[in-house]
């Protein structure tokens, strides 16, 4: 692979103040608040939630160093547990949504792998989780939106009140206003326990037939052995599950277990090819019996991560970042497996590869999930990393897909424009309507939308 | 079974969190606050993590004259009441409060005199009722006298003392009183100022003070690990102390 001569517009670095999630950031703090209102009165340059975004999206750009934090404003403002219909302020987690809902029988309508997402930033990235192909992505529940538009006005935006902010917002990365207030509506759970069956899948033909057989499931989602080459290539796990009926969920609420801590940065010895190798080994093998049926917790089947506190720095302080496409479904299954033979050639020090089908695509301007095949990949920074997200963006750009925003560091300005050749043009006019001089940007929207630093 | 409880300082901060925490087990709950419209948000707020009950009342712990009608509208509202929750104080750094003056005897009299004043009304009016639970927010700043914010600290040891005093004096009669001691806590009140290590969150002080409540407790540090840093800093020599510039 040729060296980079990518320069990105921001560098980021190890150690700041201000981090994304995947460890690199920029000087500068959050000015944190209960009041949302008025911290954002004079129109700051931009509100992140939990930094879980991976690289630059909540991020100030260059000479900014202060970012408005929301997670302190999280105020419930109504429940209705008629309608599941939830109105709060936008710094509520949906870890303290499940904690308080959850026990009353509601829960987010869309997981991610974390729930260290405030609903601002669930709008903003409109995050996408395990139930996609039939629930959509976070947007399709949201109902209205508050926003601190770049005029300094107050907003209420959805898809009848400026239908085309609202559209804009959802998976807007934050550059279209402070979203101040959230309406969603929560999903009736039948019990607080997931049915869940995993199963080893030996090939990876086999593996996306799992996928696409299981789409009667309301969550699923798959993981790839991407160091495991020739014939036992694309061997995984396909996990399946759906919401337990009454009678199937143990009789006590799912506990909440203990949170270990990462303390410090693992030293970059410890992350090798021999380290992930046995990870790899470890996971596909430590289903012992081909198949695990039975209940698990909520927390352990959609979000294993979070239990383990500042889980990145097992990954040294240089940091990772994560590379997540869609394949979209017209480019057939070939485009897709092809796709994960580069992975598994290049970036193969990663410890989870993540595949996922997702469905229909959502009515957020720059929603990332389209009909097709969602891989995702976790890269440790190295020099080399650049060159080979370049390499990645090619091969989707080749494929007619596109990319995950919340997820990205190294994206250049131009493969991002050729992936949303299309969509793009519909979100800058918005954009353009309601804040022309780009009052409102981040280290991202500098890199990639081309802002002025 | 749920608990009969008034809470001052609700609508912000640690006390805020406290507040959440009650309401997310049923609690009953009446909220003593500045501002008729933040007790507002915070009503809806608790009423919407599953408070039984919640009523508000404007309220000014400068207004010593308040204290006795507040304490019986709010037992009369619930019926009675199990616990009185006293999480507001003001805060000033000490290069503000020595540049005023005014500012200072405001600070001494609302977090010493008035908090006090407002213990006892409360305090009374619980053993009358057949006994309770006192929990007042005093701080670790009160463990030991440091350059760095020596009025404010004295507030809080005068009363990190009273509230000793009063378990001693009245937990035979039924008085439980919980002195919360919490670390440096990212809230409101600290926004701005450097962080040392150990800081906290509302949160998990909130959820140590309940845990204190029904157990009990006579006294929380919050982060748990600040018992230990104090335990530490209350044998510091004073030489050293001053050798560091703590």
């Amino acid at each position: 692979m040729a060296a980079s001569d990518t320069v990105p517009a921001v560098t980021l670095h190890a150690g700041t103040a201000l981090r994304g999630w995947g460890g690199l950031g920029v000087p500068g703090r959050e000015a944190q608040g209960e009041d949302l209102r008025a911290l954002t009165e004079g129109v700051p340059t931009l509100s992140r939630g939990m930094g879980r975004s991976y690289g630059d999206a909540s991020l100030p750009p260059p000479g900014v160093t202060a970012v408005v934090g929301t997670r302190r404003a999280n105020r419930v403002i109504s429940f209705d547990p008629d309608t599941g219909l939830l109105v709060a302020e936008a710094g509520l987690s949906l870890r303290e949504i499940v904690d308080v809902f959850l026990p009353r029988g509601f829960f987010p309508p869309v997981s991610p792998g974390t729930w260290f997402v405030t609903l601002g930033g669930a709008v903003a990235s409109d995050i996408h989780g395990k139930n996609h192909h039939v629930a959509g992505t976070f947007g399709a529940h949201v109902q209205w939106v508050v926003m601190r538009v770049a005029s300094g006005d107050i907003v209420r935006c959805s898809r009848t009140e400026h239908p085309e902010l609202f559209l804009a917002t959802l998976g807007g990365m934050g550059l279209t206003g402070h979203v101040l207030e959230v309406a969603v509506t929560l999903q009736n759970v039948s019990s607080p326990w997931i049915w869940r069956e995993a199963m080893k899948v030996p090939t990876f033909d086999a593996l996306l037939d799992g996928l696409e057989t299981s789409s009667d499931w309301e969550q699923t989602v798959a993981w790839i052995d991407t160091l495991a080459t020739g014939r036992s290539f694309g061997r995984g796990v396909l996990m399946r599950g759906r919401w337990a009926r009454p009678w199937e969920a143990p009789a006590h609420f799912p506990p909440a277990g203990i949170e270990p801590v990462v303390p410090f940065n693992a030293p970059s010895f410890l992350l090798n090819d021999w380290t992930v190798k046995a990870f790899n080994e470890l996971y596909y093998h430590k289903q012992v019996f081909r198949n695990v049926v039975g209940p698990v917790t909520p927390r352990g089947w959609f979000t294993p991560l979070d239990a383990v506190h500042h889980w990145y720095r097992a990954y040294g302080r240089a940091g990772f970042t994560q590379h997540q496409s869609v394949i979209p479904r017209s480019a057939g299954r070939e485009a897709v497996r092809t796709y994960c033979e580069t992975l598994a050639a290049h970036g193969g020090t990663g410890f989870l590869c993540v595949i996922k089908d997702c469905g229909a695509e959502g009515d957020g301007l720059l929603s990332f999930p389209e009909p097709g095949m969602s891989v995702a990949l976790d890269l440790p920074n190295t020099p080399d990393t650049p060159a080979l997200v370049d390499l990645l963006n090619e091969m989707t750009i080749e494929r007619g897909g596109r990319i995950y925003l919340t997820k990205d560091t190294f994206t250049r300005r131009e493969h991002f424009e050729a992936m949303e050749a299309a969509r793009l043009p519909r979100f800058r006019a918005v954009r353009d309507t309601w804040d022309p001089t780009h009052r409102i940007k981040s280290a991202m929207s500098v890199r990639l939308f081309g802002d002025e630093p | 079974m749920s608990m009969r409880v008034v809470v001052l300082g609700a609508t912000r901060g640690m006390g805020r969190e406290v507040a959440r925490r009650l309401a997310e087990r049923g609690d009953h709950l009446v909220l003593l606050g500045r501002k008729q419209e933040d007790l507002d948000a915070a009503q809806a707020d608790l009423e919407g993590r599953g408070a039984a009950e919640v009523v508000t009342r404007v309220f000014d712990l400068a207004d010593a004259d308040a204290f006795e009608p507040a304490i019986d509208a709010a037992a009369s509202a619930l019926g009675t009441l199990d616990a009185v929750v006293v999480t507001a104080s003001l805060f000033g750094t000490q290069e503000d409060l020595e540049a005023d003056l005014g500012v200072t005897a405001q600070l001494l009299d609302v977090n010493f005199t008035k908090t006090i004043l407002f213990c006892e009304v409360a305090r009374t009016r619980l053993m009358e009722m057949g006994g309770g639970s006192l929990v007042v927010f005093s701080s670790v700043a009160g463990d030991r006298g440091r350059r760095s914010n020596g009025l404010y600290s004295a507030t809080k040891a005068g009363l990190s003392h009273y509230l000793e005093a009063l378990d001693h004096r009245f937990h035979d009669q039924g008085l439980h009183t919980l002195c919360v001691k919490p670390g440096f806590i990212r809230t409101g009140m600290t926004e701005g100022l450097d962080e040392p290590p150990f800081t906290g969150e509302p949160d998990e002080v909130s959820r140590l003070v309940v845990a204190a409540m029904d157990r009990k407790a006579p006294m929380v540090y919050a982060p748990r690990i600040w018992q230990l840093v104090m335990l530490v800093i209350s044998f510091l020599p004073r030489f050293v102390m001053r050798r560091v510039g703590f």
